[in-house]
Parts: structure tokens; C-alpha cells; sequence
């Protein structure tokens, strides 16, 4: 089938010579999907990006036409129907086929993702594996008390950032969200909010704190459950807090007593978390403490979440399949486990014999024995450009870039869908391209009639 | 076979209540996806007769108000992983999807069990408009069934502000506009006021249809009122659709029907009503009772109000809602893990798993209300079957209560299993009504059909969309309707006997009201003040849906 | 004797904005290849900018990197930052502890001096 969105939002061919001006489009580089950019796009190039950060103005400046073959099979150049025909062998023939990545596609091709792997019977994992997986099992052991970015703007007056660094991975939070916006209930802007960071070293986005807490290493744990003792009034030896997490007992008591005294307060964090030691026991102990405060005051908490559509990956896995990341289909219907069905796992523990990246580098960001064994299997990689992982791939495609070259639906950090408005086409095919070419095929092979 | 072929399905013991046919021996001719009447030119010959003497005919089943999409269902999916590896399993077919189960489906498993069991539209009950976009995507991975959805504005700082400004007509075409934008169906009120309250401090709710909600100086009662008002101004199908002040609490009772007097007259559907059904002090379990029978009354003497039942079913299943303080409130009786979510400048939202123990005396009063409900309400035309899936228990349960209906024996042996003071503080023991076949067909589908102002839905006369059922006659009714003979979908034969044959997308059914197009600069202005994405990225355009349907306004 | 150090990898606004213009490119290669070392620590080990070490972690794995003066006071002493990427990714083991997420901040490392900057 055709998903109904794919059918809109296709860019105008650009006119030579000729400026063309995209507003309100969206930026899909971080978390925050910025979607206020003003684009103006000369002879399929975008010259400028008014309103991105720089992490925005790169993104949309540097990905112009890509000028490669839009598919590679064993290292040289073919036709995509023999890439799409050669792709659908692959993960046809395996026993353990894995798909991975996806968090920057759209959430069309994504669908169609999850599909191909219901066919073939696949494992399905996005980048929230190894970003906010952890945070996401942490959810599932205690909830989460969150809301909409909006939320933050308009009534956050304590805003905390806890092993997360805005100032260089989301540029736009402060002023866009967190700290800046002058809100219903918060007229004088950042006058009326108070900043406190929570790090373990005293990052860029310090300068934007008030108050700028610095733990010890891999004692985010800790800390947190410092902070549910406080919340809950239970006594706490301060010298063996101090010890535990390098912080003196008093800046803890008043932390808390602020915590205690704002009307709304917000914990941004991030990977700084979810990445060390502790995991999602660290997302547990810091979503509880949120759950905690909301017998004080309210209180919310929200991961900073990393690439433009990860939460819609998020989205669309669960929708689908019942669970958010790390699903298998051996059996025919979805099964869960992180820890097993994680591609971290699946590939560093030599399990799978063949596999599909979306837009992912795992050849570049995985350990040392996942990346080994991806390098010993049968894979296709879709990428807007050439990375470690389309380097090693056996059928690579170069996709147009989502948000500048296609459209499509893009989820914000806080579960917010936004449409996409492109600039202008590309020459290649959109991964939703490959991937319902690819489904196509996949079905023929495997005998599947579902329409 | 092409959709211009005939389809006949000859002899069926039909019920069409809608058209007085209670049980009639006919032929219903199908083509091009609708009910046509019966050929006169008698060359014409059906490429498909199904001989369904001896069997049942009715119209597909209507889920007037369920929870199968959007931003909520889908964190709750995310949050009980486990209860899905227990149990049934849906492994995919070469013509289905997998999916998992559990309380909260994933969009295909919905479609799939909807279709198998008979029900051929949905409606989900709670979208808050800035996650419009996700319930349409997920719509379009719901197979089988026609849906749509009510769209969340009791809190919406809008809808208050018109309000506390004594603008009507501003409030009017902002309801226009939000429906039109969403591509919903009908406007929703939830806990009206009371989410507001519980944005801005700590534990915060209205307690009751005149408490101020503040910053906004406006009451739940005004909400209710100028909703109403508008709904019927703009002539929407389906009128505001109401989740009252004070779900689940102790004498809440007086809340309902002081939100059925607040309509003043205007169309007013109360949703999941058993929830709201209660008699005894507040947080004093020892006193809390039944109070259909006054609230029944009122419904009985004034037809200008409609009710969905939200039947309880004992089991686990997931609690959410729309309704943040109740969300807060659950979770601190049950004490398990807490979903919470405020969206800016519009609604709120509380998930948390729950079960449903028979030898609770509150959960085996609630279960005893809900049936007291179908039972008291003399109209069946005005009272509809709901179990507010996954709330009160999954949409899994109809068959079971229509057999709670059907069979009072059956009933009773179940009351006999709750605590015994169950039968000094709810009327069920001593009702002996029992449903008709077809007054089930009324609750289940020409009721909600005509409440919704479908016209081409819940009935078997030419024009009708074809989506039939076909149940094989059993005595325990439980078994008749969980697994019907064969249901046909817009003239397709998409399921026999529990089987799917063949699946389709369904379609979108939407308003587009006719409003006050120059109220949208106002609307404008206001939103670029505090919304945090672009007014142009807010409105879901018609590409989002697989195949729209309007519903005209009356 | 090479001494411990907690290696901290993470986002940096050069490493993401190499990210689009390419991951072969020279903006990306040095974002993620510069290991920032607390002056403090540098002073006391007499390293100097640009002397190239190397990092060994738990299960004997190492990377190659050059290194830089963290600003001021960003960094604590004990603790390593660099840039997430390649590079940073080589030094984590293939074990989740059943979470599916690799420790990837945090990480104990060893250093030792390879060679001085050509100055």
C-alpha cells in the first residue's frame, strides 16, 4: 500500500538561477524539530537557513546533492532495481535478519520498515537502543510524569538539565522552550525561571545555569536517590552523601528546597544518564524522584532526545508491534527483550547472519565486536551519505534527505508530529521509496498477499 | 469478484431496528459496497449468495467511544510489555500483520479483533488536537473498521478564555475551527475545568460545576453549557460528548446530574456514565452505593440526553484518560507505575494498569452499576454498549455482556461471587429485564449510529454502507457474538467464522462545520502567543487520511 | 605504570555539525579524534597539546588519539572528555548488561604517552 501522507508535501523543482523560499520548514537534526526555519533554496542548494543553530544551518547547508550512485552493490555501482532485487535475497535468506536505525526517517518509511520485518520474520531496533533505550525500560518499570514542550514555556519556573548538554547537542532548548520564552505565566521569560545543571563536568550549557551542581562520576544514581530521601524527609548522614556523590549535603537540602518551593519544575535529561554506569537505573531513580515531587508540587521530566525522528521511531515501533525498540518476530508475532533483541547485542553476541541499517552509522558507533560481525554478514545501509557502515554494506542506496529533499511526518521530543516541507528534490529515491520497493520484493519471495 | 459485482445474502433472520425489522426473514443485496434494494429485474444474478437461513443478519457493530489511537493508547502500549507475553498471540498471516495484544492493542491486532468480532466502526474517544496528526497515522495501520475521533477541548484555554469574555460567537467558530483542523468528529469535554486546575498546582481539580477554574474565572458548569450550546449551533452530528467532573469518586453522582441539567435543554451524550454513578461520602468506601436509579430517572424524563455505559469487566487491564488528576488519583490507590502527560495549552492525560478483583465490593458495584444501567434506561435507543476499552475492560468483552444481558440467570450467578452486601447498595439483583436480540442490535448499532448522526451506518436499508454481521444462533449468547459466521465490511467478505479473509483499510469520518472563517485571525494571533510549533504546521491536511469521509452537519 | 582515568564521551557542537557536512571530512575526523585532558592532569603528567596517547580499556582495547587542553574549568582532573563517535565507540565492550546499551560514558581507561607534539 501507499501511505496516504507520502502523497503531499513533495518539494517544487527548483528553477535555475531562480530563490525560492520554504517557511515554517523543519528541522530534523536534533530532538528539538525546530519547525519555524525560513529556507531560501538557489539552484538545489539551500543558502540559507534563517532561525537554525548551527547545528541547523549545517545540517540544511551541507546536505545538498549528493553527487554518487544512488546504489552500490558489493562495492560498485548498479541499478537500483538490482539493489532493491539483490536486498530482498539478503534478508530473505537469512534466519536471524535485523533491522536497524530509523531514527532519521520519516515515520512513512519507518512503517514500512516494521513491515519488511513482520514479513521476514526480522528483529527491529532503532537508535533509542543506545540512546534512551534505558530510559525507555525505566518508563516501563515506574511511568513518567511529562507534558509538552509548551508545557515548559509556559509555566516551567525551575528548570533542571541533569547529565544533558543543550548548549552544544539541542542549541535551540533555552531559547526556544526551556529557559527563554517569555510564557502565560511566566511574563518576565528567564527573569521568572531558575536553572540548575547537573553534570559531572561543567559543560557549555553551565554558563546558561544558575546554579551548576557537579557530581562525581557515575554517581548520578546516587544523587537522584539523595534527592528521593529529601523529597520523602527521611534523614540522610551528610557525610556519607557528600562521599557518595562528591556534592556537600547542604547543596543537596537546597536543591530540594527549591524543588520543594517552584510551581512547576522540569528535569531535562539526558544520555549523561542513561550511558553510565546505572542505565535505566538511573532514568528509574530520576522519573520517580519526578513521580516523588508531584506530592510538593507539580513536576515533570522529559528526556532530551538526540536525532530529528527517534521519538517517531518510537512511535511507530510501538504502534505496530506493542513495544517501543528491540522486537523480534522469530515466532511471527513480536516479542521483547532488551538486553537480547537490541542490536548492540544481536550483533555483538554473532547472532544475526543478515541485516538492513537506515539512516545509522553502527559501523562507526558500535563496539568493537558488534562492528566485526556486521562486517561479516550480508547487509544493505541506506544513508543520505557515505559513512563507515554504506562502506561495508553489500547493497548501499543514497537516499534523499528527509525535511530538505522529502517530506513525511517527523515526531518532537515530547511525542509532537510535525509534517515536513522539503525544498527542493533530489535525484535519489527516498529510503520510503526503497524500502516499499524493497517490500515489494520481499513479499513476492516469501508468498505474502496482504494488501 | 470486482465491488460491482451483486452480492446476496439470502434468507437471514434479520434485524434492522431501525426499520422495524426485528426478526424477519430476507434477502439483503450488496453492491458497490453499499445496501441496494432487492433487484427488479430479475436477470440480474449475485456473483456471491451467501445462504445464511437459519443465521442471523445484522448491521456491523458501532464502538461509540473507545481508546485505539493517538499519543495516549500508544504510551500505553509502551508501558505494559507485561502483560503481552503471556497469553494470545497474533503471528502474521501472508494477508495480515502480527501484532500483540494484551489491554491495549497495537493497531493492527485492534482491527483485526474488532473485524472478527463483528465491529465494523470505532471511535476513539480522547485526541488531544496537537497529537491529531499521530491518531490519523495510526488510523491508517487500523485495519478493517471505519473510525474517527472526539477531539479533547474542555480544558482548552481557548474555549475558556471565549468563555470568561462572554464571546459566543468567537467560541463557536473556534469549535469549527478546531474540528476542521483535527479532521475529528465531535467535541469532547473531559473533567471540563479540572485538568487546567491540575496543570497549575499540585493535586489540583474542580470539586465540583461551579468551583472557578483559575487564571481562566470560568466553571466547569459554563464550559458544559456553551460547549453544548455551540455543538448545536454549528449542527454537528454528534453533539458534545461528556466525561463529567469527578470520575469514580464517592457521590459523584450529583456532579452527573448537575452535568445533565447544565445542558439546558441541548443534545448531550454522558460517557462511560457508570463512572459516574455513585452515591456515599467522599473517600468513605463504607457508604458508597449505587445511584442509577435517580440518575435513570432524570435520563428516562429528558430525551435530549444520551449515555455509553463504560461497563466494568473483573480482570487486569490499563487505566487512561484524558483526565490528569484522575490519572494522579488511581495511581495512589493502586500504587503502580504512573503515566502523566499535560499537553500545552489543551488537555491532559493519566495512564496506570489496574485490575478488577469480583471480591472488591467497589469494583463488583461498579461491575453491578454498569449492568443496572443498560437495564434501567427504558430507551434503548439512548443507552449504548461501552466498556471505555481499555477502562472499564478490553472491547473484547461485548459478547460477555451481552450474554449479562441476555440472560439473567447468568448474571446473578456472577453477583453471587461478590461481596453480599453488593445487594443492599445496587438495584441488579431484583431487575428481570432481559434484552432482546433486537435491542442488542439497538445498543450496539442502530443506537450509536443515530446518536453519531451516521446516516449510512447501523442499519440494512438501501444506501447503507455494507458492513454486516452474520452471527450463528447459540443460546449462550457469549459464544453467538464473540465469533460471527461472516462479517462483510463495505461490501467485501472480510472475516468468516474468526478467520480473516481479507482486510482493507477503512475510511476517516470527520466534520467539517461550516463556521466564522474571520474568528481564525484571533485564533491566530492567540496561538502564535503560546503554542510552541508553527500555526501552519498545526492543521492535519487530508493526506493524513487513507480515505475521508464527511460527515455532513444535520 | 599508565594511570586510570573515567573517559567521558559526548555531543560537541562541532561533532554534530561534522555529522552533516561528512563523516570523511576534516571537521568530523578531528572532532572526534581530540581527547580533552584537564590542565591540571597535564601538567602533572608533563603532557603538552597535540602529544598523541593512547587509551586502553577494560578489556584491552585502545585507541590512538591526540590531546587537548580542556577550557579552564570544564573538566575535572580524572576524568577525559572526547567527542562521541568512532573513536569513543572503539573503547566500549560488546556486554549491555541486559539493557541493550552499551556503557558508553563513564568509561575507566588507562593512559599512557605515545609521543610528544612535534612543536
Amino acid at each position: 500500500m501507499t501511505y496516504a501522507a507520502t502523497q503531499v508535501y513533495a518539494p517544487t523543482p527548483s528553477v535555475p538561477g531562480e530563490l525560492k523560499v520554504i517557511q515554517d520548514a523543519t528541522c530534523t537534526f536534533c530532538g528539538c524539530v525546530c519547525d519555524d526555519i525560513e529556507l531560501t533554496v538557489k539552484d538545489d542548494h539551500i543558502i540559507e537557513a534563517k532561525r537554525a543553530c548551527v547545528l541547523g544551518k549545517a545540517w540544511f547547508l551541507n546536505h545538498s546533492i549528493e553527487d554518487r550512485p544512488s546504489c552500490m552493490v558489493d562495492g560498485k555501482p548498479a541499478t537500483l532495481e538490482h539493489g532493491y532485487d539483490r536486498a530482498a535475497q539478503i534478508l530473505t535468506h537469512g534466519k536471524y535478519p535485523i533491522v536497524y536505525g530509523l531514527s532519521d526517517s520519516p515515520c512513512e518509511a519507518q512503517r514500512v520498515a516494521v513491515s519488511i520485518v513482520d514479513w521476514i520474520k526480522g528483529t527491529i531496533d532503532t537508535t533509542t537502543s543506545v540512546c534512551h533505550g534505558p530510559s525507555g525500560m525505566a518508563f516501563q518499570g515506574v511511568g513518567e510524569v511529562t507534558c509538552s514542550l509548551g508545557e515548559v514555556a509556559n509555566r516551567g519556573d525551575l528548570i533542571m538539565f541533569w547529565g544533558s548538554n543543550p548548549a552544544e547537542s539541542h542549541p535551540r532548548h533555552f531559547t526556544k522552550y526551556s529557559l527563554m520564552p517569555k510564557g502565560m505565566f511566566l511574563p518576565n521569560g528567564r527573569k521568572d525561571r531558575t536553572c540548575v545543571l547537573v553534570d559531572v563536568r561543567k559543560t557549555k550549557s553551565a554558563k546558561a545555569a544558575d546554579i551548576f551542581i557537579q557530581i562525581k562520576p557515575k554517581r548520578d544514581f546516587e544523587a537522584l536517590w539523595t534527592l528521593r530521601a529529601l523529597a520523602k524527609g527521611i534523614e540522610l548522614d551528610p557525610e556519607l552523601v557528600q562521599r557518595e556523590t562528591g556534592v556537600e549535603f547542604s547543596v543537596w537540602t537546597d536543591l530540594m528546597d527549591r524543588m520543594k518551593a517552584c510551581k512547576f519544575g522540569v528535569i531535562f535529561f539526558g544520555m549523561g544518564l542513561t550511558m553510565t554506569r546505572g542505565k535505566h537505573a538511573n532514568s528509574e531513580a530520576l522519573l520517580a524522584l519526578t513521580r516523588d515531587m508531584n506530592e510538593h508540587t507539580r513536576f515533570v521530566a522529559k528526556p532530551n532526545r538526540g536525532h530529528g525522528n527517534v521519538t517517531g521511531a518510537d512511535n511507530v515501533v510501538s504502534w505496530r508491534t506493542g513495544y517501543p525498540f528491540g522486537v523480534n518476530h522469530s515466532r511471527g508475532y513480536p516479542r521483547f527483550n532488551p538486553g537480547e533483541y537490541t542490536t548492540s547485542d544481536t550483533l555483538a553476541n554473532r547472532e544475526a547472519d543478515c541485516g538492513m541499517t537506515i539512516a545509522c552509522d553502527p559501523m562507526a558507533n558500535f563496539s568493537q565486536p558488534a562492528r566485526e560481525h556486521l562486517a561479516s554478514i550480508p547487509f544493505i545501509a541506506l544513508d543520505t551519505k557515505e559513512t563507515p557502515t554504506t562502506r561495508a554494506a553489500a547493497v548501499a542506496f543514497t537516499v534523499a534527505t528527509y525535511g530538505i529533499n522529502t517530506g513525511g511526518t517527523v515526531y518532537r521530543m515530547d511525542d509532537v508530529p510535525i509534517p515536513l516541507r522539503p525544498a527542493f528534490p533530489s535525484p535519489h529515491p527516498s529510503d520510503y521509496d526503497v524500502l516499499t520497493e524493497i517490500e515489494e520484493r520481499v513479499k513476492v519471495i516469501l508468498g505474502v498477499t496482504h494488501k | 469478484m470486482t465491488s460491482s459485482d451483486y452480492i446476496k445474502i439470502s434468507q437471514g433472520l434479520v434485524y434492522d431496528p431501525l426499520h422495524g425489522i426485528d426478526g424477519e426473514v430476507r434477502d439483503i443485496w450488496i453492491r458497490d459496497g453499499c445496501i441496494m434494494d432487492p433487484p427488479t429485474d430479475l436477470a440480474i444474478r449475485p456473483s456471491r449468495t451467501i445462504d445464511a437461513s437459519g443465521l442471523v443478519v445484522m448491521p456491523g457493530g458501532i464502538d461509540m467511544h473507545c481508546h485505539i489511537a493517538g499519543p495516549k493508547v500508544n504510551v500505553a502500549r509502551k508501558m505494559r510489555p507485561e502483560e503481552k507475553r503471556r497469553g494470545e498471540q497474533m503471528p502474521r498471516t501472508n494477508i495480515t500483520h502480527s501484532g500483540s495484544l494484551g489491554s491495549v492493542p497495537s493497531t493492527f491486532a485492534t482491527g483485526y479483533k474488532y473485524a472478527a468480532m463483528g465491529y465494523t466502526t470505532a471511535f476513539d474517544a480522547a485526541i488531544p488536537p496537537l497529537g491529531a496528526r499521530h491518531a490519523h497515522e495510526e488510523f491508517e495501520d487500523t485495519p478493517c473498521i471505519d473510525k474517527g475521533f472526539y477531539v479533547l477541548m474542555g480544558n482548552n484555554h481557548y474555549v475558556m478564555q471565549s468563555l470568561k469574555n462572554k464571546e459566543p460567537q468567537k467560541l463557536k467558530a473556534f469549535i469549527g475551527w478546531l474540528l476542521a483542523s483535527t479532521k475529528g468528529f465531535a467535541p469532547k469535554l473531559v473533567n471540563p475545568g479540572g485538568v487546567e486546575v491540575w496543570k497549575s498546582k499540585q493535586a489540583g481539580n474542580v470539586s465540583g460545576l461551579d468551583t472557578l477554574v483559575d487564571h481562566f474565572e470560568v466553571t466547569p458548569r459554563q464550559i458544559i453549557k456553551g460547549v453544548a450550546q455551540a455543538a448545536a449551533e454549528l449542527a454537528l452530528p454528534h453533539p458534545v460528548h461528556i466525561h463529567c467532573n469527578n470520575l469514580g469518586m464517592p457521590g459523584n453522582w450529583e456532579t452527573t446530574l448537575e452535568t445533565m441539567r447544565a445542558l439546558e435543554g441541548h443534545r448531550g451524550h454522558i460517557t462511560h456514565i457508570q463512572f459516574h454513578s455513585y452515591g456515599g461520602g467522599a473517600g468513605d468506601e463504607n457508604t458508597f452505593n449505587s445511584k442509577v436509579i435517580p440518575l435513570a430517572e432524570y435520563v428516562n424524563a429528558n430525551p435530549n440526553i444520551t449515555i455509553d455505559v463504560g461497563q466494568v469487566l473483573f480482570g487486569e487491564t490499563t487505566s487512561m484518560t484524558g483526565d490528569g488528576p484522575l490519572g494522579y488519583f488511581l495511581s495512589k490507590v493502586y500504587g503502580g507505575k504512573w503515566f502523566s502527560s499535560d499537553t500545552e495549552m489543551e488537555s491532559g492525560c493519566g495512564i496506570t494498569p489496574i485490575k478488577y478483583r469480583n471480591k472488591s465490593l467497589v469494583h463488583s458495584l461498579q461491575w453491578a452499576i454498569g449492568l443496572e444501567w443498560y437495564l434501567l434506561v427504558k430507551d434503548p435507543w439512548r443507552v449504548v454498549m461501552s466498556t471505555d476499552h481499555p477502562n472499564g475492560g478490553s472491547f473484547l468483552a461485548y459478547p460477555q455482556i451481552i450474554r449479562f444481558l441476555m440472560d439473567r440467570t447468568y448474571r446473578r450467578d456472577i453477583l453471587k461471587t461478590c461481596p453480599p452486601e453488593i445487594l443492599q447498595r445496587s438495584s441488579l439483583w431484583d431487575i428481570d429485564r432481559e434484552y432482546t436480540l433486537n435491542e442488542i442490535a439497538i445498543i450496539t448499532r442502530a443506537g450509536p449510529a443515530k446518536i453519531l448522526g451516521l446516516k449510512n451506518k447501523g442499519h440494512l436499508g438501501a444506501g447503507a454502507d455494507a458492513d454486516i454481521t452474520i452471527y450463528t444462533p447459540h443460546e449462550n449468547k457469549e459464544i453467538m457474538f464473540e465469533m460471527p459466521r461472516v462479517v462483510i465490511k463495505s461490501g467485501r467478505i472480510i472475516v468468516e467464522q474468526g478467520e480473516m479473509r481479507d482486510t482493507l483499510i477503512g475510511k476517516t469520518l470527520h466534520v467539517q462545520p461550516n463556521y466564522d472563517q474571520a474568528v481564525e485571525t484571533d485564533i491566530q494571533e492567540w496561538f502564535e502567543r503560546y503554542y510552541s510549533i508553527r500555526w501552519r504546521n498545526y492543521p492535519v491536511d487530508l493526506s493524513y487520511l487513507y480515505e475521508s469521509c464527511v460527515i455532513p452537519t444535520l | 605504570m599508565p594511570e586510570t582515568f573515567t573517559l567521558i564521551p559526548g555531543r560537541t557542537t562541532d561533532q554534530g555539525c561534522g555529522v552533516s557536512e561528512g563523516k570523511f571530512k576534516a571537521k568530523y575526523q578531528t572532532a572526534v579524534s581530540s581527547l580533552q585532558v584537564a590542565p591540571g592532569d597535564m601538567e602533572r603528567l608533563g603532557l603538552s597539546e597535540g602529544d598523541r596517547v593512547r587509551l586502553t580499556g577494560e578489556e584491552g582495547q585502545s585507541v590512538e588519539v591526540c590531546i587537548t587542553a580542556a577550557k579552564k574549568d570544564e573538566l575535572p582532573e580524572g576524568l577525559l572528555f572526547i567527542a562521541y563517535g568512532d573513536i569513543s565507540s572503539q573503547l566500549m565492550t560488546g556486554d549491555t548488561h541486559g539493557s541493550g546499551m552499551p556503557t558508553s560514558k563513564g568509561m575507566e581507561v588507562t593512559m599512557e604517552l605515545l609521543q610528544k607534539a612535534t612543536s
